[in-house]
C-alpha cells in the first residue's frame, strides 16, 4: 500500500509536472479517523497530500462531470468504469481525463466498524494491508481488514480497472467465484407479498435526504425530477408512496448504468440497504440485454438503443 | 317523495389505458364501431405513440390510486415513428421488472401491441386486464395516502 501511495504520486507527480493534466483528483487523510476526503491537486508542492489505503471510499468521477479542464483522475475499478459510462453518456470527452487506474482490494464499510464498536468512538486508526487498527478511549484493537469490506467489494468482479491510461501497481486478482446476484435472487425468490413487506420496512426508513443521488456520479441532472416543480411529478412528502417512488425511478434512473460502486448505501445515515434495488437492475440489464456497465467505451446502455427482437414475453 | 333504491355497489376497478393514435386507439374504435363488447371499466389516454408513455405517467397513476395500467401501441415494426415502441419495450420491460421485484402485483401494469385491425384483440386484452385486477382487488401498494374506492 505505501509502494501504491508513493507510485500515485509520482505518476500525478509526472503528469502536472509534464502540464499533461491541469488538476489530479486524488485522495488526501481526512480529519477523522478512518476516512478520506477527495483532494485536487493542481500544484507539484502538494502533491505529497495524496495518499491511498482501504479507507478511500469516495467515488471521484463525480467531480469529473462538468469539469472543462484536463484531469487526472485515481481511479478504482470501480471509479474507472463509471468514468466509461459518462464518456459514453458525453459527460465530458475521452482526452480530458487521464485515468490513473489503481487496483483495488476493496474499500472498508466505516459501519461495519461502527456497529462492532458499539457506543465506543475511534479517535485513532491505521489501516494496512490485511488489519485496520483502532484506538479510542479504553481500547486498541486490531480487525483483519477482510471482515470489514463493503458489500459492494465482497462480490466485485472488477478490482483492475478495465479502462485506464496509467496503470499503478501490480494487478490483483479479480474474485471469480462470488455470486454477486446472491442477494437479489433470494429476494426473488420471495412472494411478491414478502418483498413488498421487506421493501416498504426498508425504505420507510428514508427521510428524503437525498444523500444517495447526491453522492451517485450518474446523478448529473441539472434538475432531478424530485425537484421538480413544473410539472411537480412526485411528492416530496416521507409518505411511504413517495418515498417509494422516489427509489423506484432513481433505480430505473440508474438501471444500466449503474455499477454498484455502493456509494449510495454507503452514504445513506439510515443505513438502507439501496444495493437491493441497484444491484437488480444490474441484474436485469445482464440476462435481458446481455450488457454490463462501464467496461467498454463503444457499447451503448441498453436503454439507449433497442433492437428488432428484444424479448417482449411480458407484452401481450 | 322520489325514492332511490342503492343496490350493494360492486367494486369495479378503474383502469387508465395509454393508446397509441395510430394502432390501439384505432383498434379501440374498431372494437366500437364492430359493437363487441368489453368491460366499461377503462378510462382512454390518447398519446402520439407508446413512446410517449414515460415511466412516471404510469408509476403516477398507480399513485393516484389507478388500479391498473394498460400501455397500448403498434406492433413491433410497424410503428408510425418507425421506432418508438421499440425504444418503448426496453423502458417497460425495465420499469415491469422493477416493480415486480418491488412487490406489486404483475396485474397492475399492463402492456399490449394491438394494431389498427386487430379490434377483437383489444377487447379481449381489456377482457383479459379487467378480470385479472378483480381478482387482485382493490390497488393498495404505492398508493399515495388514503384514496377511497373508485375515486382515483
Amino acid at each position: 500500500m505505501e509502494n501504491l501511495e508513493n507510485s500515485i504520486r509520482e505518476v500525478a507527480e509526472k503528469l502536472l509536472s509534464e502540464k499533461k493534466v491541469d488538476l489530479i483528483i486524488g485522495y488526501e487523510r481526512g480529519t477523522l479517523p478512518l476516512r478520506t476526503t477527495p483532494c485536487f491537486v493542481d500544484k507539484v508542492e502538494d502533491i505529497q497530500k495524496l495518499v491511498w489505503n482501504a479507507s478511500c471510499d469516495a467515488n471521484l468521477s463525480k467531480y469529473v462531470v462538468g469539469r472543462k479542464e484536463k484531469v487526472g483522475v485515481v481511479a478504482k475499478g470501480c471509479d474507472a468504469r463509471l468514468i466509461a459510462v459518462c464518456v459514453i453518456e458525453k459527460q465530458f470527452p475521452r482526452e480530458n481525463v487521464v485515468i490513473i487506474g489503481v487496483p483495488c482490494l476493496g474499500v472498508i464499510d466505516r459501519k461495519k466498524i461502527e456497529m462492532e464498536l458499539g457506543d465506543r468512538e475511534v479517535l485513532e486508526a491505521i489501516v494496512e494491508d490485511e488489519q485496520i487498527k483502532v484506538k479510542g478511549e479504553g481500547f486498541d484493537l486490531v480487525f483483519p481488514k477482510n471482515d470489514f469490506l463493503c458489500d459492494s467489494c465482497l462480490t466485485c468482479k472488477h478490482r483492475n480497472p478495465p479502462i485506464y491510461d496509467v496503470f499503478v501497481g501490480e494487478k490483483v486478482p479479480e474474485i471469480t467465484e462470488a455470486n454477486e446476484f446472491a442477494e437479489v435472487s433470494s429476494l426473488e425468490s420471495k412472494s411478491a407479498e414478502e418483498r413488498w413487506e421487506h421493501f416498504k420496512e426498508e425504505l420507510s426508513k428514508c427521510i428524503r435526504c437525498y444523500a444517495c443521488r447526491n453522492v451517485c456520479p450518474l446523478c448529473y441532472c441539472k434538475i432531478c425530477f424530485v425537484d421538480q416543480t413544473m410539472p411537480a411529478w412526485f411528492g416530496k412528502t416521507n409518505d411511504l408512496a413517495d418515498t417509494m417512488i422516489y427509489h423506484i425511478v432513481r433505480a430505473f434512473h440508474v438501471a444500466g448504468r449503474c455499477v454498484d460502486c455502493g456509494a449510495c448505501s454507503r452514504a445513506c445515515p439510515m443505513d438502507i440497504n439501496l444495493r437491493e434495488l441497484m444491484k437488480k437492475t444490474e441484474k436485469i440489464m445482464k440476462e435481458r440485454y446481455g450488457y454490463e456497465a462501464g467496461v467498454s467505451l463503444e457499447k451503448v446502455p441498453p436503454l439507449g438503443e433497442f433492437k428488432m427482437d428484444d424479448p417482449q414475453e411480458f407484452i401481450k | 317523495m322520489i325514492k332511490v333504491k342503492t343496490a350493494e355497489k360492486e367494486w369495479n376497478p378503474k383502469i387508465l389505458a395509454f393508446l397509441c393514435n395510430w394502432c390501439s386507439y384505432a383498434g379501440a374504435d374498431l372494437a366500437g364501431i364492430s359493437r363487441m363488447q368489453y368491460p366499461p371499466n377503462i378510462r382512454v389516454v390518447r398519446v402520439p405513440c407508446s413512446g410517449r408513455v414515460n415511466p412516471y405517467f404510469i408509476i403516477k397513476a398507480l399513485q393516484r390510486g389507478w388500479d391498473a395500467v394498460l400501455v397500448s401501441g403498434c406492433h413491433p415494426g410497424d410503428c408510425h415513428y418507425i421506432s418508438g415502441n421499440l425504444v418503448a419495450r426496453r423502458r417497460f420491460a425495465v420499469l415491469k421488472d422493477l416493480l415486480e421485484y418491488l412487490g406489486i402485483e404483475p396485474g397492475r401494469v399492463n402492456f399490449s401491441w394491438v394494431s389498427a385491425a386487430e379490434g377483437e384483440k383489444f377487447a379481449n386484452v381489456v377482457k383479459d386486464v379487467v378480470q385479472k385486477v378483480k381478482a387482485l382487488g382493490p390497488t393498495k401498494r404505492l398508493v399515495k395516502g388514503v384514496v377511497p374506492y373508485g375515486k382515483p
